[in-house]
Parts: C-alpha cells; structure tokens; sequence
C-alpha cells in the first residue's frame, strides 16, 4: 500500500469508489466542496456516475432512486445542505434504502459560516427528518479513519438497510494527512428487495415509504426499531485514552477530540489523572465502552465544537451517575489545546 | 542552496503540494536579504492559507499581504492586489497561487506585471509525487499545462516538493527523485532547487530546508 498526502474531502471521495459507490450526487458547499470536485474529476473514468444537481433536494431524490435500484450511493454537503435534504433522508430510512450521507460540518444556524463546526450533532443523531428512525453516524477524527469509516459505512448501510452517515467538520475535510488506501474488492451483498428489473421471473419489487393503513406502517417501524436493536448491540465503536487511572474523563469526537487528546497529554505531564473517551460511532452510541472507561473518573467534561449537544447523551448513557461538565467554542471556532487544559486544571482544582 | 532568489517568486502547483509552506519558508529565507512581501493570492482554498501568518511575525521584515475577505466567513472570491506597488515597495515578492488551474486564473490579471520585471521574475511550479493514489509524473506535467493555459503565463523552473506532511523524511525526498526527473525531462523546465526537511543534516547544493509551519490546531 502506498502512503499518499491528502485532505479528508478528498481522501473520502477516493474511499468512496473504492468502496464500490457507483453514484455520487451532490450540490456544491464550502467546505465540503473538494469531495465532489474530487469524484467529478475521476468517478466517471472508474465507472460511476457522477451529478452535480440542480439542487440539495434533487441529489438526495436521486440516491433514494439509484439506491432503489441497488447500487451504493453517497451525497455530500455541508450544515445548511444537510438541512435541505433531510425530507428526502426521512424518505430513504422509510423506505429502508442503504446509502452514505456526508456531512462536513460548519458553523450555524442558519448560512452560519464557512469555518468549522460540530453543531449538527443532534441532527446527525436525533433529528435528520420527520419521523421514527436512525441513521448510523461515523465520527472520524483523522484522514485515516475518515477513509476507513467510508468503508464501513457503506457496508453497514447495506447490511442494516439503513441510511448512514459519516459526520465530518470542516477541519477534517480541508486539513491533509497521510492516508493509505486498503487494496480490498467491495463485498456488496446481494439485494433482493431492489427494483433492478424481474425480467418475468420473480414478483415486482416496490420501493415506498407510504403506508395506507395505520397498523401496517406501525408494523414497518417496528420492524425497523428491530434492526436498530441489532445496531446498537453490534456497531458501537469507541476509542478510551489513558482512561485506566483517569479521574477527569473528557469526552470528545472528531476534530475536538484531537484538541482534546493534546489537552489530556498536557494534563499528564502535570501530574492530573485525565483521560479521553472518543466515540467513533454517535448513533448507535458507545454506551457499555463509556462505562467502561469512566470506571474510576470522578468528573467527566464533554468538549465539543458546539454550545453542548453530545453531552446530553454522555449524560445519558452514564445515567447522570458522575457530574458532567461541558466545555465548547461554537460559530467556527475551534477550541485550543490549552483552553481545554485550562478547563481540565480547574476541575481538577474543584475536586481536590 | 546555489539558487538565488529573483525579485519576484510566483508559487503555483497542484493543490495541497505545499505552495503555502514553502512561501513562509521562502519570505523567512529571503528576509536576510532585504523586506519580503507574501501575498495570499489563493481564491479556492477556504482554510490553511497564508493569511493565516499574518501576524506571526511580528519582528520580521515580512509583511503578508491578502485579500479583504480571507478567514471570513465571506466565501468571495475577490482580489484587490496591486503586484506592481507591491513590487516597488519591497525586495522581494512570494506570491502564493491557489492550487490547480481554478487557483491560477486569478494569476492571469496580473501577467503584464511579471512580463515588465520578466528578468526578475521566477514562476514557479511546485509538485509532490505524494499528492495522491498513483500519480505519475505525465498527470504531474498535464496539471501545469492546465495552469499555464489558465493563467497564460508560462512557468519557468520547478520545484520538488515531495512530502508526507509530519512524516517526511530523507527517503520520502530520495523516492521522489526519479518522478522529479522525468516531470523535469516532460516539461523541460529546469528544478531548480527541491525541498527537505529542515532536520536533516545532510544538505545537498540544491535542497532547500523546509520546516513544516503549516500547522494542525492540536500540533
């Protein structure tokens, strides 16, 4: 495997074809942008289809349509983006279609700005559209694993029959790292319910998210709520750093959780007992392995580039039994290294 | 380094090849000899620009000039630079293009410029043969044609800039060795230095220290 240097929007759309997507259909955004110029530049030379659309609407309309015919599908944009398409993703998760969403997080509400943001976190996890349903969601924190978690969301999508989603920030996107591309052939699985032609030979196949008769769609969703069971039991993923001795766990994902990591590497130097917990997946989340890595902490302190979103669910999922604290810069802001050490110095303090 | 600096370094290249740390390098180099001008011409690249620098140096005799809606949430392209004013004021001008041909139309404006000062000026190409999966130095040599088409101005020297961010080292440089050859034979164009990490000791006639000051938040 060759070792190459490259920016996350990129090296996501290169993980992308890799992974078998056939067709990309996406509307320019800042600062997501490159991840479509990228694909534009080469996915019709490696047999795929790429659009630009007319608009958010008209891409999202169109992975529902290609994803209805089985192939892997992915649409990108940033915030104000993602708010568009969310009747057409409510649409897909209620027509139980595999695809990947992308979304290069920026500063809002709003047009909000063009520099980065993880403000849509309960868009991602709680509220991407009307309705009872979940997408997965990938938090990436290096270009690396933004191309690994591309990967997997294609296969877990497919394997849910679920929308999924890779949840990026602007800094992810636009910051360049080496990266390494796995040399794997796609295992796509057979899909049977898609509507690829019967040619006589079966019963037609139908694509639908309309549900004549109460029960039956209340049927539909339970059926669905099975399959996020099954999510939550298998696709949880969690990274815990120096979590062992920790006294003061930070939690944190993607960009932040890099400020975060140096943060805690500061701390240690001073003698404080800290830690970071950094999920990898937001919905399902990481419930058993924050436990876990919260064992012998005394304060938990969720860092975010937001006004406090995750932080509802770390509170959740330790059942409130530890005080969590928060800490976050939003607009575009990203909080500094010694900020969070600032905040982790007075905790600290505060429990001495 | 045997290179001496011409008046007026024009940096263009394939996005994200480094044009932008090479410039800061270039000015903190150059600022022996006299006042340097940087000036951020990049219209593409929303974050990690030259603007970014601009206040870091404060002692220095640099000076980075950008355009008015750099780092804001303007996403504008617009520029208001006068490259000629800027040239008498100064020593010496680096000008930081935006990466690929998108990048180098906003070049175009400004070629009569550099046609006055045609003896004093350098435009650069800069590549890295670790810009992404498989490139070979035929797409290296086509991406400046497609500059040189763009902004219909002819670039006179290159520039190796082979690197793997924080985890360059001499081998990363000595691969590219081969690729850098063959994109110089493409082009005709001579290399007229390339870049190593500042670290390393053993310093050829033609390389030039590079410290990577292009930075990460956390870093």
């Amino acid at each position: 495997m060759e070792k190459v240097l490259m920016k996350g929007n990129e090296a996501l759309g290169e993980a992308a074809m890799r992974a078998g997507c056939k067709c990309f259909f996406g509307y320019p955004i800042t600062p997501q942008t490159e991840l479509s110029a990228y694909l534009a530049k080469h996915m019709a030379k490696r047999g795929g289809a790429f659009l630009q659309a007319e608009s958010e609407i008209a891409a999202v309309n169109m992975v529902l349509g290609a994803s209805s015919c089985g192939v892997r599908a992915m649409t990108s944009s940033s915030s104000p983006g993602i708010s568009l398409k969310s009747e057409g993703i409510s649409y897909i998760a209620g027509s139980d279609l595999p695809c990947v969403i992308v979304n290069v997080q920026r500063g809002g509400p709003g047009l909000g700005g063009i520099q980065p943001s993880q403000s849509d976190y309960w868009q991602a996890t709680k509220a991407l559209g009307h309705g009872d349903f979940q997408l997965l969601v990938y938090a990436p924190a290096s270009v690396q694993e933004t191309v690994d978690m591309t990967f997997k969301a294609f296969d877990e999508a497919d394997r849910y029959r679920m929308p999924a989603m890779i949840l990026s920030d602007g800094l992810l996107g636009q910051m360049m790292e080496p990266v390494m591309f796995p040399d794997i052939v796609p295992d796509i699985p057979e899909k049977p319910w898609a509507c690829c032609g019967h040619k006589n030979k079966r019963e037609h196949n139908i694509i639908n998210s309309l549900y004549l008769k109460p029960d039956e769609l209340e049927n539909s969703v339970l059926e669905r709520y099975k399959r996020y069971d099954a999510v939550k039991r298998e696709c949880t993923d969690a990274e815990a750093y120096l979590c062992d001795d920790a006294e003061i766990v930070i939690t944190a994902y993607g960009a932040s959780a890099r400020v975060a990591k140096s943060a805690v590497n500061a701390a240690r130097e001073k003698g404080i007992k800290a830690g970071l917990f950094r999920p990898k997946t937001l919905y399902p989340y990481p419930v058993n392995e924050i436990n876990e890595a919260c064992q012998s902490a005394k304060t938990v302190l969720s860092v975010e580039m937001s006004m406090g979103q995750m932080v509802d669910d770390v509170k959740l999922a330790l059942n409130c039994r530890i005080p969590v604290e928060f800490f976050g810069r939003t607009g575009g802001i990203i909080p500094t290294p010694s900020e969070v050490l600032e905040k982790i110095e007075s905790l600290n303090e505060r429990s001495r | 380094m045997n290179y001496k600096y011409k008046k007026i370094t024009v940096l263009t290249g394939h996005y994200g090849c480094g044009k932008t740390n090479l410039a800061i390098n270039l000015a903190l180099d150059m600022e022996q000899y006299g006042k340097v001008s940087v000036v951020d011409m990049d219209i593409v690249n929303p974050y990690f620009r030259a603007a970014d620098f601009k206040d870091k140096f404060p002692e220095s005799n640099i000076e980075i000039i950008c355009p008015p809606y750099a780092n804001t949430n303007l996403d504008i392209p617009v520029l208001d630079l006068d490259i000629e004013r800027i040239a008498k004021e100064s020593d010496f001008v680096v000008i930081d293009v935006g990466g690929d041909d998108a990048g180098a139309y906003a070049l175009g404006r400004y070629r009569s410029v550099f046609e006055k000062y045609a003896g004093e000026t350098e435009i650069i190409y800069v590549f890295s043969m670790y810009r992404g999966p498989k490139i070979t130095a035929e797409e290296t040599a086509e991406i400046m044609y497609e500059i040189e088409n763009a902004c219909k101005i002819k670039c006179t020297a290159l520039v190796n800039n082979s690197n793997l961010g924080a985890e360059t080292d001499y081998r990363t440089v000595e691969e590219s060795e081969e690729f850098s050859c063959k994109v110089s034979e493409l082009t005709d164009l001579p290399r007229i230095f390339r870049c190593v990490p500042a670290d390393i000791k053993e310093n050829g006639n033609n390389d030039f220290p590079v410290r990577r000051l292009v930075r990460l938040p956390w870093e």
